[in-house]
């Protein structure tokens, strides 16, 4: 249940402003891989392109590869809506659906899929939320709202809805930059525990989060404001943060930045 | 990590002046050993637009008041000659000494005319909307937008003699088939009238509120917050499922809101109705759609003529009181849904 991606060449455009360029990484199943860099490097778009939510935006568009175990995810007659079944995603902000009680929020995703039977949803939902750590936190008030729960239960309530459809892929989006530093420690717990089933990948702000969770870091960075953000370079987690290839990673990680 | 950032690595102009503690009348340190200013400001202009602002509400408030107690005032000298009840009586006669007025049948008709239009209007107005805020490109919507809202520059007299001349020939065919197949229900049984019914009153009056319940559910459903409708996309939903689960649940409460405004202007509107709907000297209630009738403000404005005596007046009065109190009912609902917020 847990797919590699091969991401060849990708360039990402808003309009006409080029936003990404010439991207080629290769992630490995079963991992955590970091997305580092500064603000407007482009590290979050690509995030997007992987399970293609930045065609949100009007106008964004990418060209390039972007495979899953080798099926190319911009090919003709690939269903954006299909992909992100497969590639789900975690963003900044906690955003569980407000007029859903945590149960309902949970088992939206299934039923999104046409799940209907009660105990196959039971089922979902428990595991899901086991899966998520939030079982014995919430396990006696699965009908309150959603949002009555304290911001790191939402951020895990929206892990458990992802992990609900048994993606192949789950992405990131600065998931704790909302958080204060325990929950923030029990999300990166929990990504230590979804690796063993899922493809991970997590952009974020924060090198000790990246050095503590990922098992690869690739480091983003631009040249100046308005030129498209590049990939600098991708390695072991470890070799980025003790022996960078590239100059501009090991000011990066050193504060030296800019 | 620290050891790598020492201060000697680049030193800019930022820092340089940062750390010249030498002038001792830098402008940093003339700002903070100035005396400390704590005493009073002068809240003159607070005072004042407080003051205004306070007599504003009041005066609104105020007004509302006024128009219920004068309403009152005026109606109960005839409600005391009443010699019928008037919330459940159905007969109009105010000419003679002997007063017998009730307001049943124009309830009716009222209540019938406006929430048929708030059937019929609702689904478009809120489909509209949504086409507008998520299907189209910004622009077309706008347009769109801009179209809808124009129904609500057609003066009412218009749109009256629209529907009677036009609208109501032009659906005859359809009343017809409609009386035939349902005409089992009292409902729909055969009416008096085929264009000056209250059916082509509702369906007049779903036009003339269709604009406000539609601009409103626009406001609502653009303000669907970015997360939520993301939340539902990385997901997997499809464009109509995101709506489902993210965009109308959010604006529920603002659609409902905006459909009871509308109900309220389908409540009180006058010339239109007053123009469509054929008066019928059938006694008791109109059940049937396809019946003629009066609600309460075409019944007013058509007998304007006979408020030559302080009793007849008070009869309509009293008529417009109970309008009054319908109408303010569902604005008050109205506004409670609005402001019920999601559950948190």
């Amino acid at each position: 249940m847990a797919k590699r991606i091969d991401v060849e060449n990708l360039d990402v455009y808003y309009g006409s402003f080029k936003a990404v360029s010439g991207v080629s990484l290769v992630v490995e199943p079963r991992t955590v891989t970091a997305f580092i860099g500064p603000s407007g490097c482009g590290k979050s778009t690509v995030l997007r392109t992987l399970n293609r939510m930045h065609e949100v935006i009007p106008g964004a568009y990418a060209t390039g590869k972007v495979a899953l175990d080798g099926v190319d995810l911009y090919g003709a007659g690939v269903d954006p809506v299909a992909v992100r079944r497969l590639v789900g995603m975690v963003f900044q902000r906690p955003n569980p659906f407000p007029s859903m009680s945590i149960y309902d929020n949970v088992a939206s995703g299934l039923k999104l899929n046409g799940v209907r039977d009660k105990s196959t949803l039971d089922e979902s939902v428990e595991s899901s939320l086991r899966g998520a750590n939030l079982w014995n936190e919430v396990k006696d008030r699965l009908n309150k709202a959603g949002t009555s729960l304290s911001g790191g239960q939402q951020q895990r309530l929206c892990i458990a809805r992802a992990i609900a459809v048994k993606p192949e892929v789950i992405l990131m989006d600065e998931p704790c930059s909302a958080l204060d530093p325990i929950s923030t420690l029990a999300i990166e717990d929990l990504i230590q525990q979804l690796k063993e089933l899922y493809t991970v990948v997590i952009v974020t702000h924060n090198m000790q989060q990246a050095s503590r969770v990922s098992d690869r870091t690739a480091f983003f960075n631009l040249e100046a404001q308005g030129l498209p953000g590049q990939l600098v370079e991708i390695d072991d987690t470890e070799t980025i943060f003790s022996n960078p290839t590239k100059k501009a990673t090991e000011d990066y990680i050193t504060g030296r930045f800019g | 990590m620290a050891d790598e950032s020492s201060p000697a690595v680049e030193t800019t102009d930022e820092t340089s002046t940062l750390a010249s503690p030498t002038s001792p009348r830098s402008p940093l340190e003339a700002a903070v050993s100035s005396p400390l200013q704590l005493d009073h400001v002068g809240h003159a202009g607070d005072n004042s637009f407080r003051g205004a602002a306070y007599a504003a509400a009041f005066v609104v408030v105020a007004l509302v008041a006024f128009v219920g107690v004068f309403l009152a005032v005026i109606a109960w000298p005839s409600l005391s000659r009443n010699t019928v009840p008037f919330l459940t009586s159905t007969v109009w006669n105010v000419s003679g000494t002997e007063m017998a007025f009730g307001i049943a049948g124009l309830l009716w008709t009222t209540v019938l005319s406006s929430v048929v239009a708030m059937i019929l209007a609702v689904p478009i107005a809120v489909g509209t909307a949504l086409l507008v805020t998520h299907y189209v490109p910004p622009k077309l919507g706008s347009i769109i937008g801009f179209v809808i809202d124009l129904l609500a520059a057609v003066p009412s007299i218009i749109f009256g003699l629209w529907g009677l001349k036009v609208l109501g020939p032009a659906l005859g065919p359809l009343y017809d088939w409609l009386q035939r197949t349902l005409g089992w229900i009292p409902l729909f049984s055969k009416g008096v009238d085929s264009t000056g019914n209250v059916l082509t009153a509702s369906v007049v009056l779903a036009i003339m509120i269709l604009p406000i319940v539609s601009a409103m559910s626009r406001d609502v459903f653009r303000q669907t917050p970015p997360d939520h409708i993301e939340a539902a996309l990385a997901l997997g939903a499809t464009k109509w499922e995101m709506i489902r689960t993210a965009v109308i649940p959010y604006g529920r409460s603002g659609v409902i809101a905006a459909s009871m405004l509308g109900l309220g202007r389908a409540l009180g509107e006058t010339v239109a109705v007053m123009i469509i709907l054929s008066q019928t000297n059938t006694p008791g209630i109109n059940v049937s759609l396809f019946s003629g009738g009066e609600t309460f403000a075409s019944k007013i404005a058509n007998n304007a003529a006979e408020f030559d005596s302080p009793a007849k007046t008070g009869a309509y009065i009293a008529a417009g009181l109970v309008l009054f109190l319908v109408t303010f009912a569902v604005n008050a609902i109205a506004r409670l849904v609005a402001d019920r917020r999601p559950r948190s």
